[in-house]
């Protein structure tokens, strides 16, 4: 069976400035995947890459099959994301932006749905209110709600709990753990917080410099390379790459 | 195609309209200040020109026109801006929609709001200054539907625009039907114009509805070949802009434009 997503020998350039190196990684199906790395080390090239928004110098991004460069509707309807960067248009209420990104991933039974969502990420009280003056964690959860749509069968996430309390944070990730957990979707995360990488993550992919650095459990991974948690195995990554081999 | 992906463009745009009044009042507000400056103007211009020719028809009857046409341009590079102001470009190109999809829903939103805009100048020409379009006969229908034709891809072009330059690059495309109304005879005979003028004339369907309009009220008739004509060169035009606009998204995808499009143009 193909995995969700299948990334092969992707490559990007700016001018001189590689921002991905022929970097080939899977997310299986109930797998949560973390994508970690400083920044500038590739992870939004990456995710952009994946969603169709950027074009590959080469290789290639298959989801669930399906080769993005030759059935990109078709590939992205199996998709969805949330970053934190890309709030849902400010003028339009919770309510209209969930129906109009609802439409364009052709969801059935769309206003069911979205009360289901509406629920779900406990935006029933800002259903009509326009997300504009939204606080920026109740936008994240709009985000996340759209994100989950249409039941995505490959979800990426990029830093999806940023702007979240702790309280609320801990709730997302219990939500997309149990919905990776159904055993119907992949997800690939990206997040700066190690703690919240190490809780989530099944395995993790470090990213310095465009490539993968590093790959693997990420309660293990640490002490595998010598160092006592996550985070100082991201300090170690960011600063001295090339101390570090792929596992 | 999915009619769910270009009903889904509409929706919201109509969302946007019917949250806000700023937005509704610029569809008629001023093609109506237009309708009046032009009606009082041919209404003078009766009282002091020889009897027997009559500018309603000729002048204000071409006003309401041209304004029909910049209002299918504007209404689709309005809806285009909506989602260049809202910075919701990476949403709506990591969707499942379609380029022809999309253009199509800003085109089905843009004859929404051109028709409201249509009525109220006819609303306003009748009844003020007793302009009817029938004066033109059935003529009048090729004249609306090659405005039409040429307003979307004018619309689609300057929407291109938009993607390939930038968000400041809006004011290259709010002053293009100024730049073209000179060359395509909306007040005048192409005939008044120095010869290089009218070479570009002729490439502009508009010039042909505007010498169709001035044959039928001084007592000819509008020549349905030159109306084919430039229908013909407006369904050019739309396929030429509509290939640009297809050119600059993939220039897009390419250099990463889109996924960073909120931050100005990256050349």
């Amino acid at each position: 069976m193909s995995p969700m997503l299948s990334v092969t020998s992707l490559s990007k350039k700016y001018g001189a400035a590689v921002a991905v190196d022929g970097i080939s990684f899977d997310v299986g199906k109930s797998e949560i995947v973390g994508l970690l790395g400083p920044n500038g080390a590739g992870k939004t090239t990456t995710i952009n890459m994946t969603l169709g928004v950027l074009a590959p110098d080469s290789g290639t991004v298959q989801i669930k099959g399906l080769d993005l460069a030759v059935n990109r509707s078709q590939a992205i309807a199996l998709t969805n994301f949330a970053a934190v960067y890309t709030p849902l248009p400010g003028n339009l209420t919770v309510y209209q932006n969930l129906r109009v990104f609802g439409l364009l991933y052709e969801v059935q039974e769309l206003p069911v749905r979205i009360d289901e969502l509406l629920r779900q990420f406990d935006l029933v009280a800002f259903r009509n209110k326009k997300c504009g003056v939204l606080s920026s964690g109740e936008q994240t959860r709009v985000s996340l709600a759209k994100a989950m749509l249409n039941e995505p069968q490959l979800l990426l996430l990029d830093e999806p709990t940023a702007s979240l309390d702790p309280a609320t944070a801990r709730e997302i990730r219990k939500g997309i753990r149990e919905f990776a957990r159904r055993g119907t979707a992949g997800v690939l995360w990206t997040s700066h917080n190690m703690y919240e990488v190490e809780e989530v993550c099944d395995r993790v992919l470090f990213l310095s410099h465009g490539r993968i650095l590093l790959e693997g459990d990420p309660k293990l991974l640490p002490a595998q390379h010598g160092k006592k948690t996550l985070e100082d195995l991201f300090v170690a990554v960011a600063r001295e790459p090339l101390t570090l081999e792929r596992g | 195609m999915s009619v769910h992906r270009i009903y889904a463009i509409v929706i919201r745009q109509y969302y946007l309209l019917r949250g806000s009044l700023s937005r509704v009042v610029p569809i008629f507000a001023w093609i109506a200040v237009d309708m009046i400056l032009w009606g009082f103007l041919t209404r003078y211009l009766n009282t002091v020109a020889s009897p027997g020719f009559n500018f309603v028809p000729a002048l204000l009857g071409a006003v309401l026109l041209w304004d029909f046409f910049i209002r299918i341009m504007h209404g689709i590079t309005m809806a285009f801006l909506e989602d260049v102001w809202s910075r919701n470009f990476l949403n709506i190109f990591a969707s499942p929609l379609l380029i022809p999809e999309y253009v199509s829903g800003l085109v089905l939103s843009s004859i929404a709001t051109s028709l409201l805009g249509l009525g109220v100048m006819l609303g306003i020409a009748t009844l003020c200054f007793k302009l009817s379009l029938f004066v033109y006969g059935v003529m009048v229908l090729p004249f609306l539907l090659v405005l039409f034709l040429f307003g979307i891809s004018i619309g689609i072009f300057g929407s291109a625009l938009v993607l390939r330059f930038g968000p400041a690059s809006e004011w290259f495309i709010w002053p293009l039907p100024a730049l073209i109304s000179p060359f395509a005879g909306v007040l005048y005979p192409v005939a008044t114009l120095p010869h290089w003028m009218q070479g570009v004339s002729r490439l502009l369907p508009p010039a042909y509805v505007f010498e169709g309009l001035r044959a039928i009220v001084s007592g000819g008739t509008a020549s349905g070949m030159a109306l084919l004509a430039g229908a013909l060169l407006a369904i050019g035009y739309i396929l030429l802009a509509y290939f640009f606009f297809v050119k600059v998204y993939q220039h897009a995808l390419r250099t990463g434009l889109i996924a960073r499009y909120s931050a100005e143009n990256l050349g």
